[in-house]
């Protein structure tokens, strides 16, 4: 299983979908595939979206948090949904929710973010 | 059930695409035990941050490089050990400080070691520098841990 990634812009917010597994041999993809998109300046918030990601470890730690920093320069927030409980425990340990927000579901984190 | 004693090796190529490999076949190996779906996947990831840390730190992810790998079940306990022959690591105890990475310009998270340590019962790191590195994990399954009380 390698990792499929979908992505969506929604005025000011790019909705990353991720399906199947982010290790280190997967990130190299996300990193350079999300960068293209980042490009757009009008782009300032990130929504992950983790619902069908089945395994993570800190390979993805290191992307997320490289996206973070370029959205964080543009005052941008990034928010992440749908966590499975070991992603979400690999998250929690790492401190990433001190700069990244969670909600429940992708919905949720649009509406907050004005673009549901 | 009946206790059992079992064991497994396995060597491959220093390729990020057998990180993944190396996952699949630690956890089919161990998944005949009464296992949780927590704890199956929590050994996953353990597998993945060792495997990653022999990649890239050891070998600088020269494909020349072998991973070696040999898990030992002993009553309900899974001990599972990681084996480089890359350049070691200089400085072990500033290697396991969480956030702490040789290579930020990888964006690496440093949180390899700290996952170990939390999702593993113990954690040994034997290192020589030139000559590899040794990671030995141990945690004891939750259905052993039921049955010893």
């Amino acid at each position: 299983m390698s990792l499929r990634i979908a992505m969506e812009t929604r005025q000011d917010v790019l909705v990353i979908r991720l399906q199947g597994e982010l290790d280190h041999h997967t990130a190299e993809e996300l990193r350079s595939k999300v960068d293209d998109i980042l490009r757009t300046p009008q782009i300032r918030h990130i929504v992950l979206s983790l619902a069908d990601l089945a395994f993570m470890d800190s390979s993805g730690i290191g992307v997320i948090l490289g996206r973070f920093k370029q959205i964080s320069a543009r005052s941008g927030e990034m928010y992440v949904c749908s966590i499975n409980p070991t992603i979400y425990r690999i998250f929690e340990m790492s401190g990433l929710f001190k700069v990244i927000k969670f909600r429940e579901n992708e919905a949720d984190a649009l509406l907050v973010l004005g673009v549901a | 059930m009946t206790v059992q004693r079992n064991f497994m090796s396995v060597s491959f190529a220093a390729l990020s695409q057998n990180e993944a490999f190396a996952r699949v076949a630690v956890a089919s190996f161990i998944s005949h035990l009464d296992i949780t779906m927590d704890e199956l996947e929590e050994m996953k990831t353990v597998i993945s941050e060792a495997v990653t840390n022999a990649i890239i730190h050891g070998y600088d992810e020269n494909p020349e490089g072998v991973v070696h790998i040999s898990v030992r079940i002993d009553e309900g306990t899974v001990e599972v050990v990681v084996e480089d022959n890359g350049k070691g690591i200089e400085d072990v105890e500033q290697a396991m400080q969480p956030l702490y990475t040789t290579k930020p310009e990888l964006e690496r998270s440093g949180m390899g070691f700290t996952i170990m340590e939390n999702f593993m019962d113990s954690l040994e790191v034997a290192t020589a520098i030139g000559k590899g590195t040794t990671v030995r994990l141990t945690k004891r399954l939750s259905f052993a841990k039921a049955l010893q009380n």
